[in-house]
């Protein structure tokens, strides 16, 4: 649609920043790129609002807000079917995602501007920021799945550079790397997947695949593998992609340790936009997943409640500022995905609620990024006053930092579930759907909630109340370049709960009226209210309760303070068994085998070609000769074959 | 009389008014007014590349001696391209005292050798492709020759006027065989006569030699083994962006021409001349690369890297089919940025310090970073290393070969581009690993050639990437 057209600018822009950035920042002075990075991205940021605003009031037909593709052009035809197109698509979920990416990421550029102030390779880091938001959106405005995963490995490539921004620290560049092998292996599972689900349905593109006129079902009907279809094994794939990028059991291992970055990216990356990318990949492919393989969807609750459970125990213990804000990201985003996995059908009105839990995952999505950027950049600004992530540094900040903790307070109520902070509303939703499939999920899921109350707030009074540290300098306020975007988002986490968000984002498209159903808020809250209670029972005075409580669970607290040892499982399992008995006998053929061919090769050519020297004599007769016969020669043969 | 066959030789006409104006320029324009004669003569061949890109239809003139088709226009425009790249290159090279005076004939002799080139792609007739052939050959020994005072000028021009003689009688000696069996020297009517079963001329010995002796002169104009031996004298003797002309327009021009005859004349005993390609391509590819691993003289270098990339195009040729043509034109377009950004650094650093060894270029990542980068992507896409343009080019060239079946010869080329990426990645590894105390110092280019080594690098970068490009190209392709 004409009215669209300029929606290419948001993918363009970063691009065009990026590579200024990173060609000619070594020139300019930090602030010169810091501001161009920043007013770059704020017009990015217009647009998308521009975008939606435009978007969300466009008339709708039958009741449905229609998608729309401004741009779709082949990039590159191989055969009739297999083409592989590039443009950008447009309906509520990527627009919801454009809102998203552009507010965090413009927040995150906003407060690095104090945060990274002096660093060295500031421009640099701008220029990597550029190309993760370029690339975060090429993610959501994909039209095709293949444009999809091209851009989920550029966001895989751009969050390895900025993990390991600090290049020179030894933990930073193994955190970067654990980070980008990890979600690569769960890439590898997407590409099968996706080669899969086009080889069956014989496209990429989204709508085909999701409008309901190819069947996965019937065109790869009657194929298995191990006893599941082959229609199963290509969604389940897919979602391994997501999984990785999610940090979804038992790939999560990557994202505490990518808390070695920069703290802003952590918001950016590990809080509101990379990390949600599997949720919204599954949410892209959705009427897939719940009409075609409901199976799928059963795993994928199952994975997400694991991962949601496990998370949560993890976080009580943790000591690492940013590693428990890393885990609880871990486990609200398992919530997101238990949302998309209780969805029984694409229904959403008066008559069923089978795709409540579609629309509950995405306004979660949508205000977790608030807060949880919200969270991170306190944590930020916490760090930055006391220069240690562990919370035995901090204790009493409140004094010191006023919006600081104001702000974290907001933020730990929403995530906690506490009205009328936008997270009570977004879970309350998810909780609701979670108990429409069934009161198993609906109560272990609550058990989460009463958990993530319990964390958030033990690491709220740690931070700022409790017994205070000895600080070698009075810790004080951050600067305002990282105050705004923390006052900024918390007024978005206190409002943004009350948008009407089923007005916008449902599975079938159709309005629906977010009501609250009273029992499962009753329930949320009261829980919620029971693990702040604990927390502040435990943790508000200086006391040596927590330590007693830590001994009477002596074994647990020890396995979650290791994190169940998952590591460690997965140490194992490179190093001793897959280096050793499946990597040392391929590097020996290598070394022997292959490069002992190329050796062969190389030898054969020095010899050839010193013997052969002397045909290149300089001395014009000899190349007539040469010439002559060459030409006879070739005579003489075709004769004789011919 | 009727003179509107003369429109169909708009692309020839437009040149030869550029040339005419050019030369009218020279003689008659003041001194002070000549100092913009070589942009005014980059500016007209551009403005005439604009002119031809207004698309062409297919037809022939005068009575079939003249032959014109959108393919045919097309591969005009990457020639011309090429030559404007090499006109640009030259500009400071025309500026030093010695050549100044030459300066008219240089422009006009390459614009003239770019006409007989035309011609030879156009023709319907081996007369008229022999006129081409000579009109392309002669300016270019003059070119050679142009620093007169310089031994290795002369020297080379001697060489390279000798072999030409040489093959071209070869070559006139293979017309008249085909002459001969055939009796006329129309393509067209070779192909009808030859492709009459009753005639039985297909199995005729005086067709086989004429085509192999035909084979042979061309293999000159290609610098194909064993027919190749001049190409490294010659290179390393004339001014750089002459031989930047011969190793990628010469090379280029002959190579289509080849096929085109090839395709038209000769298809119905297509079998004979693709066993000839067959070993040809192979001890092409391969004696090139071998000679190539051990040269010091990046000139000498870069004439063996071109007689093995003149084994690559030809794979285009052995296909046969209309993939092949695509992919040889592309291969062509890609090599001419890649080689002329190879040349075009080549001859900043000669024009300054006069060095041309590969060991002179030891460090220069230290003192020119941009060049050295420059270099280094020229060179990768040379090797055909992704994502630049030289990888998809080879890709194509590759794919084309192994459509029609030539599975060895795709292998012994994938083979021989490991080798090839051994010695393109020594002059990489000079200009960034080895460390020299006196490297070439930071040297200052001038516009001319910032302008043409930017161009290059881009057409590198942006080829490849680029899908409607090779789309365009195969739109009017044809086969056998």
């Amino acid at each position: 649609m004409e009215i669209f057209n300029y929606s290419f600018i948001i993918l363009l822009l970063p691009m065009l920043m990026f590579v200024t950035l990173g060609l000619c920042g070594h020139k300019m002075s930090h602030r010169t790129a810091g501001m161009l990075g920043t007013s770059g991205l704020f017009i990015i940021t217009v647009l998308a609002y521009i975008v939606a605003a435009q978007y969300f009031t466009m008339p709708r037909i039958d009741g449905v807000f229609a998608t729309v593709t401004p741009y779709n052009f082949t990039w590159l035809q191989f055969t009739e079917s297999l083409i592989i197109k590039l443009g950008i698509l447009l309906d509520p979920i990527s627009v919801m995602m454009l809102v998203v990416i552009t507010t965090v990421s413009l927040m995150v550029h906003i407060y690095s501007l104090g945060y990274m102030h002096g660093e060295t390779g500031f421009q640099r880091y701008y220029a990597f920021l550029s190309l993760f938001t370029f690339s975060m959106l090429g993610l959501v405005v994909a039209t095709n799945i293949f444009q999809m995963y091209i851009f989920w490995e550029l966001v895989g490539a751009s969050s390895y550079l900025l993990i390991g921004f600090y290049y020179t620290k030894q933990s930073a560049v193994a955190a970067s790397k654990k980070a980008f092998i990890v979600t690569r292996f769960a890439d590898l599972g997407f590409l099968i997947g996706i080669l899969l689900l086009s080889f069956f349905t014989k496209t990429f593109d989204f709508e085909t695949l999701t409008n309901g006129s190819v069947s996965l079902i019937d065109t790869a009907a009657g194929k298995s593998f191990l006893g599941i279809s082959a229609a199963s094994w290509a969604m389940a794939l897919i979602f391994m992609g997501g999984a990785g990028k999610s940090a979804m059991f038992p790939l999560h291992i990557w994202l505490p340790d990518a808390m070695e970055g920069p703290t802003p990216v952590s918001a950016l990356i590990h809080a509101a936009t990379m990390v949600v990318a599997g949720v919204y990949l599954v949410a892209r492919l959705f009427p897939v997943y719940v009409i075609q393989t409901p199976d799928v969807l059963m795993f994928i609750t199952v994975i997400g409640a694991i991962t949601a459970l496990y998370a949560a125990i993890v976080a009580c213990v943790q000591t690492d500022i940013k590693r428990v804000l890393a885990f609880s990201t871990i486990s609200q985003i398992a919530f997101m995905i238990v949302a998309l996995g209780v969805c029984t059908s694409m229904e959403l009105d008066h008559e069923g609620h089978g795709g409540l839990g579609y629309m509950a995952s995405m306004f979660h999505l949508f205000t977790h990024a608030m807060f949880k950027a919200l969270l991170f950049l306190g944590a930020g600004a916490i760090i930055h006053a006391v220069h240690s992530n562990e919370m035995s540094a901090m204790g009493g900040l409140r004094k010191y930092m006023p919006i600081t903790h104001i702000t974290f307070l907001i933020a730990c109520l929403a995530i906690a579930g506490i009205p009328p902070f936008s997270g009570f509303f977004s879970k309350d939703e998810i909780l609701a759907a979670a108990f429409d499939k069934s009161a198993f999920w609906g109560i272990w899921m609550s058990l989460v909630a009463g958990l993530t109350a319990f964390y958030m707030f033990r690491l709220y009074f740690n931070i700022f109340w409790g017994k205070e540290a000895h600080h070698e300098h009075t810790p004080h306020e951050a600067p305002k370049t990282m105050t705004i975007p923390l006052l900024f988002l918390a007024v978005v986490t206190c409002f943004a709960g009350f948008i009407p968000f089923g007005n916008f984002v449902t599975p079938t498209g159709l309005s629906y009226d977010i009501h609250l159903n009273w029992t499962v808020a009753g329930t949320s809250i009261a829980i919620a209210i029971i693990g702040i209670a604990l927390a502040t029972w435990l943790y508000m005075k200086p006391n040596d309760k927590p330590t007693r409580m830590a001994d009477s669970m002596r074994s647990l607290h020890t396995w979650a303070y290791h994190r169940f040892y998952f590591d460690e499982i997965y140490l194992f399992v490179t190093h001793k068994i897959i280096f050793r008995y499946i990597c040392a006998p391929i590097a020996w053929f290598d070394r022997h085998i292959i490069d002992g061919t190329m050796n062969l090769m190389a030898t054969a050519t020095q010899w050839a070609s010193y013997h052969i020297r002397g045909l290149q004599s300089g001395r014009l007769q000899s190349y007539a000769v040469v010439f002559l016969f060459g030409a006879l020669l070739v005579a003489f043969i075709v004769l004789c074959c011919m | 009389m009727d003179f509107s066959n003369f429109l169909w030789m708009r692309d020839e006409l437009s040149l030869l008014a550029v040339i005419l104006i050019l030369f009218l320029y020279d003689t008659f324009g003041s001194d002070k007014s000549r100092r913009a004669f070589s942009t005014v003569a980059c500016i007209l061949l551009a403005a005439q590349t604009a002119f031809m890109l207004i698309p062409a239809t297919a037809g022939e003139a005068f009575g079939g001696m003249y032959h014109t088709s959108p393919a045919i226009n097309i591969v005009k425009i990457v020639l011309n391209i090429g030559t404007l790249l090499v006109l640009i290159q030259a500009i400071p090279w025309v500026k030093t005292a010695d050549v100044v005076i030459r300066r008219g004939e240089f422009f006009i002799l390459t614009l003239m050798t770019l006409f007989g080139m035309y011609l030879m792609i156009s023709s319907g007739n081996f007369l008229l492709f022999f006129i081409g052939l000579e009109t392309a050959s002669l300016p270019l020994t003059a070119l050679v020759a142009i620093e007169k005072y310089k031994q290795n000028s002369y020297e080379a021009a001697a060489k390279y006027v000798f072999v030409a003689l040489f093959s071209s009688s070869l070559l006139l000696m293979g017309l008249s065989f085909i002459y001969g069996a055939v009796g006329t020297l129309y393509y067209h009517d070779i192909a009808l006569a030859i492709g009459n079963v009753t005639k039985s001329i297909a199995g005729s010995p005086l067709l086989y030699v004429g085509i192999v002796l035909f084979l042979a002169g061309m293999g000159f104009k290609i610098s194909i083994v064993p027919f190749h031996l001049w190409t490294a004298d010659v290179y390393q003797g004339a001014p750089t962006s002459i031989t930047a002309y011969l190793s990628v327009i010469s090379k280029g021009a002959a190579a289509f021409a080849l096929m085109v005859i090839l395709f038209k004349t000769f298809a119905p005993v297509a079998i004979v001349w693709q066993y000839v390609l067959w070993g040809l391509i192979v001890i092409t590819i391969t004696v090139g690369n071998l000679f190539a691993v051990r040269q010091k003289n990046l000139k000498r270098f870069m004439a063996f890297s071109s007689i093995s990339q003149a084994g690559y195009i030809l794979l285009g040729v052995i296909a046969g089919s209309a993939t092949g043509m695509t992919s040889l034109i592309y291969y062509v377009l890609v090599y001419i940025f890649s080689n002329l950004a190879v040349f075009g650094i080549i001859s900043v650093v000669e024009n300054a310090t006069g060095k041309v060894n590969i060991d002179d270029y030891n460090g220069l990542y230290r003192t020119n970073p941009r060049l050295s980068v420059a270099m280094m992507l020229a060179l990768f896409s040379l090797a055909g290393i992704p994502p630049f343009a030289g990888f998809f080019s080879k890709f194509f060239i590759f794919f084309a070969a192994a459509e029609q079946g030539f599975y060895v010869l795709v292998f012994i080329a994938l083979l021989n581009t490991v080798i090839s990426l051994y010695y393109y990645l020594l002059v990489v590894k000079a200009m960034f690993i080895k460390q020299d105390d006196c490297a070439i110092p930071a040297l200052k280019s001038d516009t001319a050639s910032r302008i043409n080594i930017t161009i290059c690098v881009i057409g590198v970068l942006v080829i490849g990437l680029l899908s409607c490009i090779y789309t365009a190209i195969d739109a009017h392709a044809f086969g056998m």
